[in-house]
């Protein structure tokens, strides 16, 4: 609402603050805010990986086995049993604490974790620099993003002093479940509409920056594929999140202020009817819900995309394969992420004609998709492709988004959709796409652009270790998912074991547990690199992979107004291998 | 560790009702189509590392040819799936999801579900069902079933327990009082989301005799893990013997007690 | 200021395309809710709406005829600008404050009026739309006067001229927004 007030330092460039608290926390240079996002959402992914330690616990073990003898525990049982006190019974999870957990991880590692880390993080760092742009369009404005940000996260997690603790309705938070559920859900949803206010002034910004603040001869046709991510990434944020936002005030009121939006007639709360005049509709949550969360999916996947294209072109020495194709396959998932939401709902009790519809959409958006992922493909024939850890997350991005978008095909088709849904299966379909695929993706761009933030490489050998130790046991942990989902064990379960029918899958749960145990190692060298090579890391000089885009011809790190003199673009982004140039790669501000 | 009874199953659980071998056909189909497509992408990634990986005298190539080339695997992928869409996709929904066995022929049965336990009220032999009233609703009569509508007389409530004679499709006409349930039967391949202030239908002509779960599959609460029961497949004769002593039963105890709360029987 | 517009690679300044933006996020907001208010007006069976007597029909058209008044008003205040007419542009400016203020006012009468006669929050499902809907705007509404505002004391201090006045421009199309959502939420609420 108060775009006044920003428009004045848009074309700073002078004067750099000086002060320690102007410099490194209420800083408005768009690269010092991408590394608090970076750094804080870094945090959020440890503490909801953490919770899905504890569930993989949990699940690998249920219930005690009948000798159980709570005094013969084993260490870790009894450390956690300690820490959890009332929460666990010797250990075990009383069913609402795993409920918590669930909706927890669910929440923080999609809306305070990935998304920041992908768009926020590194949009707010590398997009400004990539289109040769001193600052974001509105600098203040962009501070006041991650602000808000770290007030909703912070108000997210305060819920676990809510009276009964954390939320417990699932990350989807459906209605009515969430309206009667305790304090902690009236907690979620002031927290998303915190999350959501900041990621809308962040899309703004993002949105304007791009449009408005190339260099000379950025033309949209020569900015890097991650720019052209990172550009609808923003506009599905700007449009798809207000819905939520409507959604998330109206389950507000229901909570607080006794609104029936989503209470129907007569509907009974334990053995009394709900005091609510009632005439709501639940299944109007999800439509909102699911009207953004789709496109969010996408929101956690394109800038991936666009990650894994620029390493691509780096280390493969050669012009991406299908630059337009790639381009126009993204804005067409763009546009259509926002009719295909329903493939969510089709045994929610819509009408069942419109699944036809919903089956359809789901199937068209798959294609660009493909599209991208062959063309991705594709790029790497005739490439001298060198193998650097960036380069290795993001050729492993390709076989796991792979089997992600492929698993999504029985998903969309209604007819095995009624089978699978609700199901492991699900989960394990979106978490091919979003962890070994959109947060490999990630850390392969900490990698990459590590060199550009803090002027100094990160170690090759420990990051050999720490892509060999997430990709192999994240391998082991989701696709077993696919084999129980497809044995018919639901999501959301506390014990499984209570369920006859999930006993001849339950055995993978264990081996679960142990591959999430080694992920969880495979995160320490990485840890210990990010901050050990800070001081020690290889010097890496303005250009070290020898990369084209203009991120690069500014020096490491770049200072404050990023560019020494405004660059000039002359080329297109991926200009590698160019027969008779001096050397292989072509940067695009260097004059003909 | 692993309990005898826990295993590492990979493959779809037993198909027990008349649309499932459809349904596991084009679940096959797929599968068998996406590891296909996987395959084919896997041998070609790992040639292209081995055989354009970075080595002394070897330089990338600039060549942006072909790109049109690359709409031909897209449009197939795209043709494919819409015809799998029509001769597939849509006709066994139509079958499954939008159409419905005549009640006449059916075995007819109400499911009200609430946290955490699924209510199942038959007609019993009239084949009507009597008049349900929220404000009925008590501990002893979880459903708030009218006792006073001659239909309720021989009508049967069980909890977490159904009984479905073979041979005939059984029709669900489900409702929660509360929450959103999602009724699932692994077996049947089917399941339906069970929503309060709403009618959903749910069909299946079961083709074995047997024991098998029905789970909650849409979180309901802490409860939700709990929230199981059986369907009992039985043969015509067994279920019009189970029918008659449920009725007879009934009529036993009507001066009685009647029904026991659902949070009692839950076990 | 002034010199950004010629800086920008579109040629469009950054505040009147960051207003754009933030507008069309503001549309999918109402957009979500209306929709949500037609799906249950129709498809709900226990929506029922009051006769039109007790929403006061009369009174929510003058409402609305102030709000189009201070919407023209305030693209006088920038037609003033733009010839550099300082005392036009703050008279305008004014009158468009004051049309705000006057909407306002009107609003809280109607609410009081209508929660004492039991169109209430809670009472039924209409009564929460009217409340959700109607109370979303009148936040932009306040919004819009507290930006009115800041744009009438700059201008007062010589901010803008006849070269420099993108703020007044990206203020002006708000108060417009804020207005046509009024213009679809009267005929909604008050005559179906
Ligand atoms: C490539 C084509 C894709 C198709 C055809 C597809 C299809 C589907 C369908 C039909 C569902 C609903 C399944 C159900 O609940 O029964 C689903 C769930 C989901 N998908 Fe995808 N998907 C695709 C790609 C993606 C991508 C790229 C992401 C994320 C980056 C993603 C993330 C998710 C998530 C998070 C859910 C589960 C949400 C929940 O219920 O909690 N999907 N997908
Ligand atoms: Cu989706
Ligand atoms: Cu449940």
């Amino acid at each position: 609402m108060d775009t006044h007030g920003h428009g004045h330092d848009a074309g700073h460039g002078h004067g750099e603050p000086t002060s320690f608290w102007r410099k490194y926390v209420f800083s408005v240079d768009h690269k010092v805010i991408g590394i608090q996002y970076l750094i804080t959402s870094f945090l959020f992914l440890l503490v909801g990986f953490g919770m899905m330690m504890l569930m993989r616990y949990q699940l690998a073990w249920p219930s005690p086995p009948d000798d159980f003898d709570p005094e013969k525990m084993s260490l870790v049982r009894s450390t956690i049993a300690k820490i959890f006190g009332d929460k666990m019974e010797y250990g075990f999870m009383r069913p609402d604490f795993y409920n918590q957990l669930g909706a927890m991880h669910g929440t923080i590692m999609i809306f305070l974790g990935v998304v920041p880390l992908g768009v926020a993080a590194f949009g707010n760092y590398v997009l400004p620099l990539q289109i040769g742009a001193p600052d974001m369009a509105f600098p203040r404005l962009n501070m006041m993003s991650y602000w808000v940000y770290l007030v909703g996260g912070i108000v997210m997690m305060s819920s676990y002093f809510a009276p009964d603790g954390f939320p417990q309705s699932g990350w989807t938070s459906y209605a009515p479940l969430s309206i009667v559920a305790p304090p902690g859900q009236t907690v979620w949803c002031i927290a998303m509409v915190i999350i959501i206010t900041s990621s809308l002034l962040g899309s703004i910004n993002f949105i304007v920056t791009t449009l408005n603040m190339r260099a000379k001869g950025m033309t949209l046709g020569r900015m890097p594929v991650f720019v052209w991510a990172q550009l609808v990434t923003a506009v599905l944020l700007l449009l798809a999140f207000p819905v939520l936002e409507a959604g998330a005030l109206l389950q507000l009121l229901d909570r607080v202020a006794g609104t029936s939006f989503y209470i129907p007639k007569d509907m009974m709360y334990g053995s009394t009817v709900f005091p609510a005049a009632g005439g709501g509709n639940p299944i109007l949550w999800q439509h909102l819900f699911w009207f953004l969360a789709h496109p969010e999916v996408y929101v956690l996947l394109l800038p991936a995309m666009g990650i894994v294209a620029e390493i691509i072109a780096t280390n493969t020495r050669k012009p991406l394969f299908g630059y337009r194709e790639i381009v126009g396959s993204m804005v067409l998932i763009g546009i259509l992420s926002f009719v295909v939401w329903a493939h969510h709902m089709f045994l929610s009790g819509m009408r069942t004609s419109l699944a036809n519809l919903f089956v359809t959409t789901t199937l068209t958006i798959s294609v660009p998709s493909v599209a991208v992922l062959t063309c991705l493909l594709l790029s790497l024939r005739g490439g001298a492709i060198r193998f650097n850890t960036p380069m290795l997350f993001a050729l492993a991005f390709l076989p796991m988004f792979g089997i992600g978008g492929l698993t999504g095909l029985p998903l969309g088709f209604a007819p095995t959709d009624l089978h699978l849904h609700d199901t492991y299966y699900v989960i394990g379909h979106f978490h091919y796409v979003v962890a070994p695929g959109s947060l490999a993706a990630l850390m392969g761009a900490t990698y990459y652009w590590y060199p550009k933030m803090f002027g100094r490489k990160m170690n090759e050998t420990l990051g050999k270790i720490h892509f060999w130790m997430t990709i192999v046991p994240m391998n082991f942990i989701f696709f077993p998912m696919l084999f129980q989902g497809m044995w018919g064990m639901d999501r959301r379960l506390a014990d499984p074991t209570l369920q006859w029918h999930n006993l001849p899958v339950q055995g993978w749960s264990v081996i679960m547990l142990f591959a999430a145990c080694v992920l969880l190692l495979g995160q320490i060298p990485f840890l210990w690199n990010f901050f050990w090579s800070l001081r020690h890391g290889e010097i890496a000089g303005e250009n070290p992979w020898n990369a084209t885009t203009l991120e690069w011809a500014c020096p490491s790190p770049p200072p404050h107004g990023n560019f020494v003199t405004p660059p000039e673009v002359h080329r297109g982004p991926y200009e590698y291998s160019v027969p008779g140039h001096k050397t292989d790669y072509w940067p695009q501000d260097e004059a003909a | 560790m692993i309990k005898e009874d826990w295993g590492f199953q990979t493959g779809l659980p037993e198909a027990a009702s008349s649309y499932a071998p459809n349904i596991d056909w084009l679940m096959n189909v797929l599968h068998v189509v996406m590891i296909g497509i996987f395959v084919v992408w896997g041998v070609y990634f790992i040639y292209c590392l081995v055989a354009y990986r970075a080595r002394d005298g070897h330089t990338g190539t600039y060549h942006q040819t072909g790109e049109k080339a690359s709409f031909i695997p897209d449009g197939l992928i795209l043709a494919f799936e819409m015809w799998l869409i029509l001769a597939f996709g849509i006709p066994i929904w139509a079958s499954v999801k939008q159409s419905t066995p005549p009640p006449s022929e059916s075995n007819n049965i109400h499911v009200i579900a609430q946290q955490f336990a699924w209510n199942i009220h038959y007609p019993g032999p009239d084949g009507k069902f009597g008049r349900r009233d929220v404000k009925l609703v008590s501990a002893s009569n979880s459903i708030g079933l009218d006792e006073s509508d001659p239909a309720s007389k021989d009508d049967i409530v069980t909890i977490n327990q159904m009984s479905v004679p073979l041979g005939k499709p059984t029709i669900l006409q489900m409702t929660s009082k509360d929450v959103i349930h999602d009724f699932w039967v692994s077996n049947f391949r089917n399941k339906q989301d069970v929503v309060p202030g709403l009618n959903t239908n749910l069909w299946f002509e079961p083709t074995k005799t047997g024991k098998f779960e029905i789970a909650c599959a849409q979180l309901c609460g802490l409860g939700h893990t709990q929230m199981v029961g059986n369907v009992f497949v039985k043969t015509p004769e067994e279920f019009d013997e189970w029918q008659k002593s449920q009725v007879a039963e009934k009529a036993g105890t009507a001066s009685a007690a009647g029904a026991v709360a659902p949070s009692e029987n839950r076990s | 200021m002034s010199t950004q517009v010629a800086e920008t690679s579109t040629g469009i300044s950054h505040a009147k395309l960051g207003i754009w933006t933030f507008l069309a996020s503001e549309i999918m907001l109402f957009g979500g809710l209306v929709s949500a208010y037609v799906i249950l007006r129709s498809g709900s069976a226990h929506m029922a709406i009051p006769p039109r007597e007790m929403m006061g029909v009369p009174l929510a058209t003058f409402n609305t005829f102030a709000l189009i008044t201070s919407s023209v008003t305030m693209v006088l205040a920038l037609a003033a600008i733009k010839v550099n007419d300082m005392k036009r542009f703050a008279r305008f400016i004014g009158m468009t404050i004051g049309g705000g203020i006057l909407f306002l006012c009107i609003k809280s009468y109607e609410y009081n009026h209508k929660w004492h006669e039991g169109i209430t929050l809670s009472s039924n499902l209409f009564g929460s739309f009217y409340y959700t809907l109607t109370g979303l705007h009148v936040i932009h509404v306040i919004g819009g006067i507290l930006l009115l505002l800041y744009i009438l004391v700059t201008g007062l201090n010589g901010a803008y001229d006849a070269h420099n006045h993108e703020r007044v421009e990206a203020a002006g199309l708000y108060w417009h927004f804020v207005d046509l959502v009024w213009v679809i939420l009267f005929p909604i609420l008050y005559l179906l």
